[in-house]
Parts: C-alpha cells; structure tokens; sequence
C-alpha cells in the first residue's frame, strides 16, 4: 500500500442509487442530434425523399384518385408517404450505430451507469423528431400540390408516422448491435421493409376490389397495412373511427415492442 | 478495492469454444497501482470487460470496489472509470463534447464536467483540442482523449486497457505521471493492462502476469526480478574462432550456467555480474583474445517472462495462436 492521502477523496462516482433514465436519455439524446445536425447531406437527402415523391410521382397518381374511391389524389398518397417515411427514415439508422460500436462508443456508453433503455431511447427520440419534421415538410409541400385534409387529421398522422420510426429505429439498433456489420444489416433490412412496403398498399390500397383474394388476405396480416389505413382515416378526417384508432393502437404496440428488443439488446452482456 | 475468484470466460463462436481465461484469482487493495501484463490473446481484455461488467463470466464471482460484480452491476459502473483498448469516442463527435456527455452519463454537473474536462485537457496535453471533431485528432491524441473520457468523473477505481499504446515516449512519461498522481493525490486504484515491461516496472506497485487465461506469476517488479537469477554477461567476439574459447573461460565464473553462443555473441548468467566482470575482462586479456564489445544486463521483466512462460513477451504473434490451440 502505497497510498496515503491527506485530504479525503473526492470521488463523486457514489450518484444515489435512483433512476436517471429521463436525464440519461435526454444528454444521449442531444449528443446523438447534435451530431446529426452537423452532417447537412443527410438531413437535405431525408427532406429531399419525400419531395422528390410528391413531385416525381404525385402526378401520375391525380387521374386515378376518382378510380380508387379519393376525391383528392394527395388525401390518398400523404399518408402513404408519411408512413414510407416513417420506415425509411428509421430503418438504416442502425448503420450509424455499427460506427459508433466501432469506435467503442456503446461500450464505453454501457459500463457507464445510465439505464441502458436510455442509451436507446435517447437515440430513438432523435429519429423520431427528425421523422416528425420531414413528415412537417412533407405535408407542407402537399399543400402547394393540393392536399386537403383536416388539421387534427394531419397532427395524429405525423404523430402516428413518428411512432411508427420509433418502431423500426428499435428494431434497427437491435439488429445492427447483434450483427455488428453493416454488410448484413442492409440485405437484412431491405429482405424486411421490401414486403413490408408492398404488401401494406403504401402507393396503390390493396382492397378486396383492387387486389386478388391472397394479396389482399395477405396483406390483412400485414400491420402497416392497418397502420397506412389509420392514417388515411385521420387525414378524412375520421380521427375516432374504428380504423384510425386501430392503426394509432397498433403503432403504439409496434413502438412499445421496438423499444423493448432494443433495450433487451443493449443489456446483453455475451461478447 | 477488487477481489475475484475464479473468473473465468469461455467465448462461443462457430469453429468452437475458445477459454480466454481460465479461472483467474486476484485482489487488489486501494491505493495500488496494479499492472496486468501478458503476451497478445492472453485474456487481459476479457478479464477487464468482465471485472467492469461489460462481459458475463462463465463462472466464478467478483468484488469490485466494493460491489459484488453479479448482484450489483449498477453500483459497480458508478465506482469505476474504463478506459477500453479500442477506444471510446465517435469520429463524428467534438473531443469536448464527448467527455462532458460522458460525464454527464455519471451524473457529474455539466459547468464541473467542463471545467474538469479542461483541466484534464491541459494536463495531458490535449490544450487547444477541445472543439476539434475527434476523427481529426492525431493516433496518440484520441487515444488520451480516451483516458480523459475514462477519468473525467474521478471514479475511485480506474482500469486501462493498454493506455500507452500509440503514445510517444514524452506523452508516455506524462501519462504514467498523471497516474501516479491519481494514485498519490486522490487514492485512486489503478489495473493497467500493459505489454510494455518498462511501463509496468516504473509504474506498478504490484504486477499480475497472466497467460493463456491464467495468471502465471504476481508481486511487485523487484520480486519478480529476484526469480531470475543474477546478471546476463554478454560478450562479443572481434573473431569468430575465439568464440569457443570465450565460453570455455566465462563458464569458469563462479555460479556460472552454461553459457550460450549465437554468432559472435556469448552470453552467460552469473551471480553478481558487476563484481565479476573486471577479473573476467583480464583473464580474456591475459589469453590474448580480443572483444569486440562487452555488456551487462540486470534481469528485465522480459528475462522474467521468459523464465515464468517460456516465451518472450515480444513474439507477438505466436502466442495467440498458441492460446486458440490450446482451447480447442
Ligand atoms: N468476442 C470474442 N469471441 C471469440 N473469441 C474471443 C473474443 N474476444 C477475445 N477472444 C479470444 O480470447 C482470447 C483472449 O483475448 P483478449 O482480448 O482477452 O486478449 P488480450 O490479453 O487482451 O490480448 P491483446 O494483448 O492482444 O489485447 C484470444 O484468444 C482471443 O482470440
Ligand atoms: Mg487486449
């Protein structure tokens, strides 16, 4: 032993022993937008998305509304967008987080004390406002093309698209903390959304008119079919029918389950 | 500060299980700067992730400043600082940025966090760094910024993985001071890993040597010298035929072993090398043999690894093959 000190320690590592989830969260939260913020290229090219669709194919879409039962093509479309948006934007956030595993980040995040559910809600919070304020974009764009659609409508669809990319982002940082490589997680990803997106009536509705019996039974098993016509409904402005409250319900379960894979993952201690 | 018993870790993976380490006993009190050195693969890395939580064991328990490892992880993490061989903050971030957000993971107070920070960032030489992104910082200045991270909430148990590794001498030198200061001014423990045997030898009041999983050998520097005996007397021919007449007088020496030839070198163990050498010197003289050059080595930590594992601690390469082989 060779130390004797005169003064007494000044550790400040004995932090009461309570929950600091909200505080842990919110300072993952902000580095992790405050990071984001700094690489322009990747926030232009998430409100670009969006844009480019509204432009590049809204128009083909506006002699087919009265076909498909709208009476405004855009009312038909935005939610579609909205939820494509809510997948997309969230599902390849996970490459961002091989990076940072890399660099040894997660683990110097994880022998901190911060709940590890923190570590990832912090992160998803950051996916979900940038998902709400290209959903903001989005909509504001449509209007110049035409939209029409009741305010508390678009209010609980952006919501709804927001809770949708707390899902997927979850989902995505789980997946990427368990395979580690960015060369598995984007086939992985793709394999997943790619059905996900056709059989949910994003662009065209799948209905029992419009598709083959099996597409559409198939796409019935589908919960971002349910999730894209909830949206629809809000943006008719049928904010308290069975089919918007279904899809809010089932974006909610989707989120709770995201997050709780997510925050499972983060705990692991196998390696 | 930590005490564990049996430690072991078993890693999974498709070709088999690999045992990195293999039931590893160790306890160290507060106050110790304690050096863990071992060759590449010996399980140092696995050891430090399991005794700050990141890594389950296979088996065995663990103490560690003052929470038991199992049942009270949380605890554990508040107490310690960690300092990972491979690094700790993002290339996208900013260096001042990441240790204050570190530090405020530990609950620490912003304006102290930054205030720490920047003292931290004097002291190891990282002045005028602090709004740099880190991906910009040199090999050696992210790597202090990595000790930084690791001390930035003055945890009373602080464990690096490697930290002088990519350091030059000077930036060495002011590390190993700053840790001694942790020690001497604040009564930090410190578990260094280290495959440098100078660093372990100026720096640690006690060193653990471990190898395939194992811990092979453990005291302080000066008793870990004693195990091997005496001087090395190397003495080198001016000419090749003398060689053997060489060996012939120094295994003469009193104690001598048996000396060793390679080329025009001979070395020989003795016993007090230094009282021996000017009477050696003369009766070479006296044969009429000419040297070419003449050294005499104390016993390195190197000399001790050799002695206690059979291996030199520099080959870096074999041992990690030897220690997978060894598990399958
Ligand atoms: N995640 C892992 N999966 C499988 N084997 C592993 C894993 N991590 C380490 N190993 C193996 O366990 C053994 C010990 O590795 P460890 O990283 O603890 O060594 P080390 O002493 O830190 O070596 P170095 O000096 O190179 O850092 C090695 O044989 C290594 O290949
Ligand atoms: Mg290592």
């Amino acid at each position: 032993m060779t130390a004797t000190t005169a003064t007494p320690p000044t550790f400040t590592d004995e932090q009461s022993g309570r929950s600091t989830f909200v505080r842990d969260a919110l300072t993952v939260f902000r580095r992790a937008m405050r990071i984001s913020l700094r690489n322009p290229v990747w926030a232009v090219m998430g409100l670009l998305q969006p844009v480019l669709y509204l432009s590049l194919f809204g128009p083909l879409l506006e002699p087919l509304a009265p076909q498909l039962g709208a009476t405004n093509a855009y009312q038909l479309f935005v939610p579609g967008l909205l939820v494509q948006l809510g997948m997309f934007g969230a599902l390849f956030v996970g490459f961002g987080l091989i990076g940072e595993w890399r660099d040894g980040v997660i683990e110097a995040e994880r022998v901190s004390p911060a709940p590890r559910s923190a570590l990832v809600v912090g992160r998803v919070l950051r996916d979900v406002i940038v998902v709400a304020v290209q959903g903001v974009v989005l909509v504001s764009v449509a209007f110049l093309f035409g939209l029409e659609a009741p305010f508390w409508g678009i209010v609980l669809g952006i919501v709804t698209a927001a809770l949708l990319a707390a899902a997927f982002a979850s989902a995505s940082y789980a997946v990427a903390l368990t395979l580690k490589s960015e060369d598995a997680l984007a086939p992985l990803m793709n394999g997943v959304a790619l059905p996900l997106l056709l059989l949910s009536g994003i662009l065209l509705p799948i209905t029992a008119a419009s598709a083959p019996a099996w597409l559409n039974t198939l796409s019935n098993l589908n919960p971002i079919k349910h999730v894209v016509s909830g949206i629809r409904a809000q943006f008719d402005g049928d904010i308290g029918s069975a089919t918007a409250l279904w899809g809010s319900a089932l974006t909610i379960v989707l989120a709770a389950v995201g997050l709780w894979f997510g925050s499972r993952t983060f705990k692991r201690e196998d390696g | 500060m930590i005490h564990a018993r049996g430690l072991a870790r078993t890693y999974k993976t498709r070709r088999g299980d690999v045992d990195a380490v293999r039931g590893v006993d160790l306890d160290v009190e507060a106050g110790e700067i304690v050096g863990f050195l071992g060759p590449n693969g010996a399980g140092k890395t696995t050891t430090l992730r399991m005794l700050t939580t990141l890594l389950r064991p296979t088996r065995g328990e663990a103490t560690v400043a003052g929470a038991d490892l199992r049942r009270d992880p949380g605890a554990v993490r508040r107490r310690i600082g960690y300092v990972a061989q491979s690094g700790s903050t993002s290339g996208e971030a900013r260096a001042g940025e990441e240790v204050v957000d570190h530090a405020l993971l530990y609950g620490v107070e912003r304006s102290v966090a930054t205030s720490r920070g920047r003292t931290l960032f004097e002291q190891l030489e990282l002045d005028g760094l602090w709004d740099r992104k880190c991906s910009s910082l040199s090999g050696g200045q992210r790597r202090r910024l990595d000790i930084v991270t690791g001390l930035i909430h003055t945890p009373r148990l602080v464990f690096l993985d490697e930290p002088t590794t990519g350091l030059d001498p000077q930036a060495r030198a002011n590390l190993w001071t700053h840790v001694r200061g942790l020690r001497d001014e604040r009564g930090s423990t410190v578990f260094l890993t280290t495959h440098y045997l100078d660093e372990a030898d100026a720096l640690c009041d006690r060193i653990l040597v471990i190898d395939h999983g194992q811990i092979v050998a453990q005291g302080s520097p000066e008793e870990l010298k004693q195990r091997v005996s005496g001087d090395a007397v190397l003495l080198s021919a001016a000419q090749q035929s003398d060689v053997a007449r060489i060996a012939a007088i120094a295994a003469q020496l009193p104690g001598a072993d048996v000396p060793t030839v390679d080329g025009h070198l001979v070395e020989v163990r003795v016993p007090a090398g230094r009282t021996l050498l000017a009477g050696l010197l003369r009766s070479l003289d006296a044969e009429g043999i000419e040297l070419a050059g003449v050294e005499l080595r104390r016993p390195t930590l190197d000399d001790v690894f050799l002695t206690l594992t059979g291996r030199s601690l520099r080959d870096g390469e074999s041992p990690a093959r030897s220690s997978e082989g060894a598990a399958a």
